[in-house]
């Protein structure tokens, strides 16, 4: 292998690594909802971003939001299936699933 | 000496194989999602303690915290019918029947929200709800703690419990709510069996139990050792008269229409009638409404469909529910302070 075949890997490995670490501000995001539980507990976003929100439980979940800043209701949806949002305002906005009150998560959007 | 060393050479292995036993076996007692913990959670601030639970036992069972003095806490939650009260629906104030059954309050302490409908968060927040409910034992709290601090008993023993406190709205749902904490379910069949006691319940309950998680689906919303997700399903009741919102009041979403908290079924053989608003005689009347997929079809929980059992799987259904109560302990009913 080449020296400029390991450039070339470590350059991709890099570019890996920084998509890794950028997801508080990519313009498209997946939260998971596992165990009961959202995946995370504050997500960073902005205007304009698409969160998508994954049921990876074997029972029925849902997506809501009664905040100022942006309310929704993604309603109910089985494992394996999506709900998505896009971010319209900036400030906080407290999701829950109204199924499980106990799961809670908050959106950071900035502008 | 050598014979000696001999023995202990033999028993040394055998006791730690012993204790390896133990310790395996309540480890896996413990690990089991099945079976409850020991120890009700209490907040920091409202620890137990003996003088507190004393206390809140005193007054679950005083009439005098209702407005004419004639319904306490017991009179709906009854330990005499599985801390329920045996209707329907239940009856509150002048004799007035309400729209939703008592629910039993026995594991209530585990539940991280109260009430059909999820309205009170804690069991401190809950506590004092139904006192002052116009509907239920319609006395304000400022009369309640005027009225109790005009009972001369109840002074040591508020003070007993928490000290320099007094007597306030505060202390008095501290005291009940760590009362509450007590209110427990004892070890039943199940959980003798989940323990290891191969014959503590029937092959008909083992086999309802499988069903109960797999083609029921009951343990998608009744999971756990409390057998409660602690969320809100409408599972198609049908009402008499006007439609029940339920959740809706508190959450204004469309899925929460007609929904309502999934109910503990632990000692669920002394709480009949079932359902939130006691449709249902018996357990297998139960059984048959879900295998049905639920009667009122609007805005049915998705979670909700027609099952096909047969006959035999809702014998073996019933017969694991009925698995779940245990001995009813015996309950001290307390001297009131006068």
């Amino acid at each position: 292998m080449t020296p400029r075949s390991y450039s070339a890997i470590r350059l991709s490995l890099m570019a890996v690594v920084v998509t890794l670490a950028m997801p508080a501000f990519a313009g498209d995001q997946v939260v998971s909802q596992a165990k009961k539980a959202f995946t995370v507990g504050v997500l960073k976003a902005k205007v304009g971003d698409t969160i998508t929100f994954r049921n990876d439980d074997e029972f029925a979940h849902n997506v809501f939001s009664l905040s100022d800043v942006q309310s929704f209701d993604l309603g109910s949806y089985k494992k394996g299936e999506v709900r998505t949002v896009k971010l319209t305002a900036p400030g906080t906005i407290e999701v829950e699933c109204a199924i499980h009150p106990e799961m809670k998560m908050k959106i950071e959007v900035a502008k | 000496m050598s014979q000696k060393f001999s023995s202990l050479r033999i028993s040394l292995p055998l006791a730690l194989l012993f204790g390896f036993f133990i310790a395996a076996t309540v480890v896996a007692a413990e690990s089991d999602p099945w079976l409850r913990p020991e120890v009700a959670p209490a907040p920091p601030e409202n620890q137990l303690t003996p003088a507190r639970v004393l206390l809140g036992q005193m007054l679950f069972f005083d009439p005098r915290l209702s407005r004419k003095a004639t319904m306490s806490c017991a009179s709906c939650h009854n330990p005499s019918l599985g801390w329920s009260d045996g209707l329907p629906t239940a009856v509150g104030f002048d004799m007035h029947t309400l729209a939703r059954a008592t629910p039993t309050i026995v594991n209530t302490s585990f539940n991280p929200i109260q009430m059909w409908d999820g309205r009170k968060s804690t069991l401190e927040d809950q506590a004092t709800g139904p006192i002052e409910a116009a509907g239920e034992m319609n006395l304000p709290l400022p009369e309640l703690i005027e009225r109790l601090k005009g009972i001369p008993g109840y002074a040591s023993k508020f003070e007993d419990a928490y000290p320099g406190m007094g007597i306030t709205a505060v202390t008095v749902a501290r005291g009940l709510a760590s009362f509450e904490r007590t209110v427990l379910s004892t070890e039943s069949p199940f959980d003798r069996w989940r323990k290891g006691e191969e014959n503590a319940v029937s092959a008909s309950a083992k086999n309802g139990f499988e069903l109960f998680q797999d083609k029921a689906k009951c343990a998608v919303c009744h999971m756990g050792y409390n057998f409660t997700d602690n969320g809100f399903h409408n599972i198609g009741v049908k009402d008499e008269g006007a439609p029940d919102v339920g959740r809706y009041a508190q959450r204004p979403l469309k899925s929460m229409h007609g929904a309502f908290k999934t109910p503990t079924l632990r000692d669920i053989g002394r709480t009949a009638p079932y359902m939130r608003n006691g449709s249902y005689k018996s357990l297998m009347a139960v059984v048959e409404h879900y295998d049905r997929g639920g009667d009122d079809k609007q805005n049915l929980d998705i979670n909700m469909v027609p099952l096909k059992l047969t006959a035999s799987e809702k014998a073996d259904l019933v017969a694991f529910l009925e698995s779940l109560t245990g001995v009813p302990p015996d309950v001290r009913v307390p001297a009131l302070p006068l």
